[in-house]
C-alpha cells in the first residue's frame, strides 16, 4: 500500500490528497503526519484536498483528528481547496470540521500560517523598546 | 388501455393487405395541416416507418398499447412527438399525424363495402390510444423545453458581481424555490474558487417574502462558504423580513447579516483590511 | 420498457467501499444527476457502505438505475445480516460527534438522497435503500 507523500517546505508540511482515500490510507496519513510534524518540528500542516472529490464523515473526521494531533505539538493544521460540491454535500450531512481551519486555496492557506506563526515571533523577538525582553 | 382482445378481428391482415395506399393517403393527410412545415421526404420516413411497427404490433394479437409489443411505436411516437415540439408545432398539429391513419383505414374499409366494420373498430380504438399517447409525449417534450428555458433565464438573472478585490455579491430577486436557489448556491460557490474571493454577499432586497426554506438555503450557503474557507453575509434584511425571520425562529447563528448591501460591502472590506476613509475634497 | 439489470457487490473490506463509490458515481454520471448530486448520492453510499462494513459486519450492495415516468434515478440498497439496529429512533438523530463519532449518520445520508427507506430487525439484519433521481 502506498502512503501519501508528505512535503516540507520550510516549517510547513505539505499534502496534497490525489487519490480516492480508502480508510486505511486515512488511519496511515494520521500516523505518518503525527510522526513528522514530532520529528520535523514543524509549525504547521496544509492539507491541500482541490483533487477530493468525496469527503464523507470518516474522512471529515481524519481532518479533526489531524488537527488536535498537531494542536498537541503546537502546529496548525489548514485544509485549503475544498470543492463547491463537497462543502455542499457536508453541509447537508451536518458534518463540521469542528476546529479545522479552511482556505480556498494553497496560497491562502499558507498565508494563515504565516500570519499565525507571525503573531508568535511578535511576542517573542520584536517587543516594544521600552519593555525588556526576557530571553 | 386496453382493446378487447382474442378474437381474430382481421385487422392485421387488412393493414397488410392495404400497406401501400394506406401509408400514402396517411402521408397525405398528414401533409395537408402542417402546411409545407415537414417536407414530405421527411414525412414519407416517418410515417413509412410508424406504419411498419405498427403492423408488426398488431400482427402480435396484442391490443393493448401499454403492451410490450407497442413499445418501437410508442419510441417512434415519442421521438416523433418530441421532435415537433421543439420545432414549435401545435399538440394537434403532432397528433394529427395519428388520427389521419384512422381516416385512411375508414376510407379503405369503406371502399370494401363497408365489409371490414370489426376491424374498423379495432384500429379505431388502437389509434385513439396511440393518439393520446402522442399528446403525453408531447406535453413532456414541451415541458422539458419550458424547463430549459427556465434555466437560462436563471442563468442569466443571477448574476455574481464582483465589488471589490477579494468580494462578491449576489443580488437574489423574487421568488426563491429550490432549484432556483441551489442554482444560485453553486454558482456563487463557484465563483468563490475561481476568483479566489474570500468574502461572498448575498442580497435579498430584492426578495419578496423570507420562509423557512428560504432562510435555510442562506443558512447552508453561508456555511458551506465557510467551510471552502471563505465569508459569507447576507444583506438586505428589511424590517418586515426581519420581524418574520425572528417569527419563525430561525438563527443565523455567527452569520453576519447586514441591513443593506452597503453595510455588508464596508464590513467585508475591513475584514479584508481595506477601510474606507472620505479624503478630503472641495466639494 | 426494461430495466437495466442490477449490480451487485460484496461489501466485505476497506477496498470495497472505495470500489462501491467508484461505481455509484459512475452510474449516477449516466444517469446525468447534477455534480453536486452526484456528490451527494456518492458520499451516502459511502456512508452507508461503512455502516454495513462496521456494524453490520459486512453484506453487499445492489445498484440499478429506475425510472419514475420522466425521470430515471440511481438506486442503492444495502444488506447485512448483522445485529440489526436495536433502538431506530436513537440510531435516526444526529449520530456524529466531532472527533470520535459512534453515530450512523443516517439521518445525515437521508437528507442526501430523495428517497430512504430502512428495515432492520436485532438479530436478523438491516437493509437501507436510498434512491436519487435526476432533475
Amino acid at each position: 500500500m502506498e502512503r501519501i507523500p508528505i512535503l516540507k517546505i520550510g516549517d510547513v508540511l505539505l499534502v496534497s490528497i490525489q487519490i480516492d482515500l480508502q480508510d486505511r490510507d486515512v488511519l496511515a496519513l494520521q500516523e505518518d503526519l503525527s510522526e513528522q510534524i514530532c520529528d520535523t518540528g514543524a509549525r504547521g500542516v496544509v492539507i491541500d484536498i482541490s483533487a477530493v472529490d468525496i469527503v464523507d464523515s470518516f474522512i471529515g473526521r481524519m481532518f479533526a483528528t489531524i488537527a488536535s494531533t498537531s494542536r498537541l505539538f503546537d502546529a496548525t493544521t489548514v485544509v485549503v481547496g475544498m470543492r463547491p460540491a463537497v462543502a455542499i454535500t457536508l453541509v447537508e450531512l451536518g458534518l463540521t470540521l469542528g476546529n479545522v481551519r479552511t482556505a480556498l486555496n494553497l496560497e491562502k492557506g499558507l498565508a494563515i500560517l504565516r500570519q499565525i506563526g507571525g503573531t508568535r515571533a511578535d511576542v517573542l523577538g520584536h517587543a516594544d523598546d521600552d519593555q525588556p525582553v526576557d530571553r | 388501455m386496453t382493446v378487447a382482445a382474442g378474437r381474430d378481428d382481421g385487422i392485421s391482415g387488412l393493414l397488410r393487405a392495404s400497406a401501400r395506399p394506406l401509408t400514402e393517403r396517411w402521408v397525405e393527410l398528414t401533409a395537408a395541416p402542417l402546411r409545407g412545415r415537414v417536407s414530405r421526404a421527411e414525412l414519407e420516413r416517418e410515417l413509412g416507418e410508424l406504419f411498419e411497427a405498427f403492423l408488426a404490433a398488431v400482427e402480435t394479437g396484442s391490443r393493448d398499447v401499454d403492451d410490450e409489443a407497442y413499445a418501437e411505436v410508442r419510441a417512434l411516437l415519442s421521438e416523433l412527438s418530441q421532435r415537433r415540439a421543439r420545432a414549435g408545432f401545435t399538440p394537434t398539429e403532432t397528433a394529427t399525424g395519428v388520427f389521419s391513419l384512422k381516416r385512411a383505414v375508414f376510407e379503405v374499409v369503406e371502399g370494401d363495402g363497408g365489409a371490414g366494420i370489426a376491424e374498423l373498430v379495432t384500429a379505431s380504438q388502437l389509434l385513439d390510444a396511440l393518439g393520446l399517447w402522442t399528446f403525453e409525449a408531447y406535453a413532456k417534450a414541451r415541458e422539458e423545453v419550458i424547463d430549459e428555458q427556465a434555466a437560462q433565464l436563471l442563468e442569466l438573472t443571477t448574476p455574481v458581481v464582483k465589488l471589490w478585490d477579494g468580494v462578491l455579491a449576489v443580488p437574489l430577486v423574487g421568488t426563491l424555490d429550490s432549484g432556483r436557489t441551489q442554482v444560485v448556491m453553486e454558482k456563487l460557490l463557484e465563483s468563490l474558487v475561481s476568483t479566489g474571493a474570500e468574502h461572498a454577499i448575498i442580497d435579498i432586497t430584492g426578495v419578496l417574502a423570507v420562509d423557512t426554506q428560504v432562510a435555510q438555503y442562506l443558512l447552508k450557503t453561508a456555511t458551506a462558504a465557510r467551510l471552502m474557507g471563505a465569508e459569507c453575509t447576507i444583506s438586505g434584511i428589511r424590517p418586515h423580513i426581519a420581524q418574520t425571520i425572528v417569527e419563525l425562529g430561525i438563527e443565523f447563528g455567527d452569520i453576519t447579516t447586514k441591513a443593506t448591501l452597503a453595510d455588508a460591502l464596508l464590513h467585508a472590506l475591513r475584514r479584508s483590511g481595506v477601510d474606507v476613509v472620505r479624503g478630503r475634497t472641495g466639494r | 420498457m426494461t430495466a437495466a439489470a442490477a449490480i451487485e457487490l460484496p461489501i466485505g473490506a476497506d477496498e470495497d467501499i472505495v470500489r462501491i463509490r467508484q461505481l455509484v458515481r459512475t452510474k449516477a454520471q449516466e444517469v446525468k444527476l447534477s455534480l453536486v448530486d452526484q456528490t451527494k448520492v456518492v458520499t451516502a453510499a459511502s456512508e452507508l457502505a461503512r455502516n454495513t462494513l462496521t456494524y453490520g459486519g459486512g453484506g453487499r450492495v445492489v445498484i440499478d438505475v429506475p425510472t419514475n415516468g420522466r425521470r430515471v434515478g440511481i438506486r442503492a440498497r444495502f444488506i447485512d445480516e448483522g445485529p440489526g439496529i436495536p433502538d431506530l429512533d436513537l440510531a435516526l438523530t444526529e449520530g456524529w460527534t466531532s472527533g470520535k463519532g459512534m453515530g450512523l449518520g443516517l439521518s445525515g445520508s437521508r437528507r442526501l438522497v430523495d428517497e430512504f427507506t430502512l428495515d432492520t430487525e436485532v438479530g436478523r439484519g438491516t437493509t437501507v435503500t436510498i434512491v436519487k433521481w435526476s432533475r
